[in-house]
């Protein structure tokens, strides 16, 4: 179920790690969550949350630029949901890195800071969210080019694992079987 | 997402005709109170370590009690399709990472283990590998000749014979580039009988072809009157004056990523440790078990992994027909085994959610080497580690959740190795008719001839999360060994304090294997397995065998 409370997540040390990046700006961030709410426990499988939702459903298309068909609401639902499946896998301390990673891009602040977009993500142009993977795949930083990777992971998976993406690359699916011969 | 294609195959599946004909199945996730088990042996994990003991253990007429992780998934429920067993029968949906998130390891996680979803390759542990151990590490009666009758009658039991059948053509690339340089290939061994060529092994074979632990040796166990516990993770042993007393178990959720409210305690004369190089070193840590000179969870290898893709210019289908078939070690043999890190040579399947999570960048870029998948033709190369005082593999420790984690750094040893290799699978491809190759890492640069490749892999910044690595062989851990500050377990495969714990897993390995390493845990553990059959009932065993 989407969580409608904002209650942030965000861990006090991902925080910090990713304090080195943004200095001075981030400590303030930082201080906004801890003294507005504490960190919350692991969340369940299954709920990726609207937040995450929204932050995937922006990310996506960029991502899957040339591969996702644009103006498709289906698909990029279809993706999103992938996305939720894939994190629901995960045991639970995979689980809360995950949301700590969508909750610290989700986050105002933070999402100015660290990923430099400053637009909310469903307003973001896709040129800034472009810049914002180029910049955290190649950051000198190995937290944020492994923040880069988990989001490559899921949106890739969560792509093309569906079948809708397959006529596109020339992949057929799986042969059919028939009876035993 | 959209809903899942129920697909029924009229092929038959003989493990759900078993259950219907009684063999003791429980699925933790579904109890409905606590449970209590008593046995004569434990055995933690179902993969190639615990299966294969099973299979011994319970034909001397040992009652056992099989207790695995992940769930029972069988071939009715294989529909090949990606999106289905990743998170069905992968460590973490096949995303499971080292720390630092820079290798990506592929690990079994279900009945089976990753005998289930592995590419069939067999190989015998390398003479020079088992001569390694005994130099350095003192491991005596682990020689070749020592080891081949286990060999041979793991072969026989598991069909484990030469591919005859044509190599699909991204194995075939690897074979004409690798002989236009005058670099030896061989043809890989397989556990496969009557196999339909079709190339979904890494997903679960469909047709019960692959010869794995989930076709053979478990359900040899069950009928052998074996109980298998399902979505039950070992937590903890006890433990006091030397023995193992019970394994405290939680059952998971319905999901199994979770624990959920039910909890299962074994008790045995005998336990057995096979949960794999992450499973096992963990299992041992959680019970505070002896380890005075802190080996547990040290020296934990990985063959982590580089890959190189290629544009042919013709069609591939490198996602059809068996996916490893064709190897070359000429890159471990040409090199002294402490010396450089060797590689060895093989060709992955290139299914989509595989090929488009590996290849590196996004947009327009990556969507155009997708587009290409039926042309396109990929190498990688396993690194031998473990061999060299640089090469000192991982560390497993616990999370706070008290689930594992590795470490394993990256350094220059390793990167020399995966620049060498990156070169090396540029020229093959090249030299088999490659139109373009990309060495796969963050740069996303492709080149056009040999000469462009040469320099620019020279060149190029190898670093974590700048190069991807990936693994699919866990080792090591829990080494086997009768010098005590280096080794867990004895040259029997038992604890050197808990004298009723045993380890019979890959984590016995003191180095990494230097081969795909499903037949060095088969024979080793079954060795290991039938003198430990021999020390607990020599009367029963002996009167087995006249019978």
């Amino acid at each position: 179920m989407p969580d409608s409370t904002p209650s942030p997540r965000i861990s006090r040390r991902t925080l910090l790690k990713a304090g080195i990046v943004a200095g001075a700006g981030l400590v303030f961030a930082r201080w906004l969550y801890t003294s507005t709410a504490p960190p919350q426990p692991t969340p369940p499988p299954g709920a990726l949350d609207a937040r995450a939702s929204e932050v995937v459903a922006a990310i996506a298309p960029v991502m899957l630029a040339g591969a996702l068909p644009t103006g498709n609401p289906v698909l990029l639902q279809q993706v999103v949901a992938g996305v939720e499946q894939a994190i629901a896998g995960l045991p639970p301390a995979a689980r809360k890195e995950i949301d700590q990673l969508f909750a610290l891009l989700w986050f105002a602040p933070s999402r100015g800071l660290i990923a430099g977009v400053w637009a909310p993500w469903h307003e973001a142009s896709s040129a800034s969210i472009g810049a914002f993977l180029d910049r955290w795949r190649e950051s000198r930083l190995g937290l944020l080019r492994s923040a880069y990777g988990a989001l490559h992971q899921l949106v890739f998976a969560a792509w093309y694992g569906n079948a809708n993406a397959w006529p596109a690359i020339g992949y057929a699916g799986p042969p059919p079987l028939g009876a035993a011969g | 997402m959209t809903a899942v294609l129920l697909r029924q195959t009229p092929l038959p599946d003989p493990f759900r005709a078993g259950i219907a004909g009684g063999w003791k199945v429980i699925d933790a996730s579904a109890l409905q109170a606590d449970l209590a088990l008593e046995a004569d042996i434990a055995i933690v994990g179902t993969g190639a370590g615990g299966g294969t003991a099973a299979e011994i253990l319970s034909a001397a007429g040992f009652s056992v009690v099989m207790i695995e992780e992940g769930p029972l998934a069988t071939s009715s429920d294989f529909h090949m399709l990606e999106r289905e067993a990743y998170p069905q029968l992968y460590q973490e949906s096949a995303a499971r990472k080292t720390r630092d998130k820079a290798i990506n390891i592929l690990q079994g996680r279900c009945v089976g283990g990753g005998t289930t979803v592995n590419w069939t390759s067999s190989f015998r542990t390398p003479p020079t590998t088992l001569a390694h151990w005994s130099r350095q590490f003192g491991i005596a009666g682990f020689t070749d000749a020592d080891l081949a009758p286990w060999f041979e009658r793991v072969e026989r039991r598991l069909n484990i014979t030469p591919w005859d059948v044509a190599p699909n053509e991204n194995n075939d690339i690897l074979r004409r580039g690798a002989q236009a340089l005058g670099i030896p290939v061989a043809t890989i061994r397989r556990n496969v009988k009557a196999c339909w060529n079709i190339g979904y092994c890494g997903v679960g074979c469909p047709t019960n072809a692959k010869q794995s632990m989930l076709v053979t040796a478990i359900p040899a166990a069950l009928s052998n009157g074996a109980t298998l516990l399902t979505r039950t993770r070992a937590w903890k042993l006890d433990h006091s004056n030397g023995r193992v007393s019970a394994l405290h178990c939680l059952g998971l959720d319905a999901g199994g990523t979770d624990p959920g409210p039910r909890r299962i305690v074994v008790r045995a004369k005998t336990f057995i440790a096979a949960g794999g190089a992450i499973g096992t070193p963990a299992l041992l840590l959680r019970s505070d078990a002896p380890d005075p000179a802190a080996v547990v969870g040290k020296r934990t290898f990985l063959h982590p992994t580089v890959v190189s893709a290629a544009l042919m210019p013709h069609s591939v289908d490198g996602y059809a027909g068996a996916p490893q078939t064709v190897y070359s070690d000429h890159f471990l043999d040409s090199l002294p085994v402490d010396g450089p890190i060797g590689y060895k040579l093989e060709a992955p399947p290139l299914h989509p959610v595989l090929v488009a999570t590996t290849l590196c960048g996004d947009g327009a870029a990556h969507a155009r080497w997708m587009r290409e998948l039926p042309r396109m033709q990929v190498l990688i190369a396993l690194m031998r580690d473990g061999f060299h005082p640089k090469s000192e593999g991982g560390t497993v420790s616990l999370q706070d959740d008290g689930t594992p984690s590795l470490d394993y750094p990256l350094n220059d040893y390793f990167w020399d190795g995966a620049r060498r290799a990156l070169a090396t699978m540029a020229e093959i491809q090249f030299a088999a008719g490659a139109t373009a190759v990309m060495p796969v890492h963050a740069s996303g640069e492709s080149y056009a001839t040999w000469t462009q490749a040469r320099s620019a892999i020279a060149a190029l910044s190898l670093k974590p999360l700048v190069t991807p690595v990936v693994s699919a062989h866990v080792m090591g851990g829990c080494p086997l060994g009768s010098d005590r500050m280096r080794s867990v377990v004895d040259l029997d495969g038992r604890h050197h304090y808990l004298d009723n714990l045993y380890v019979f897993d890959g984590s016995l390995f003191p180095t990494s294997i230097g081969a795909n390493p499903q037949l060095s845990i088969y024979g080793i553990v079954a060795r290991l397995a039938s003198a430990l059959v021999s020390r607990l009932a020599p009367t029963r065993t002996a009167l087995k065998r006249l019978g």
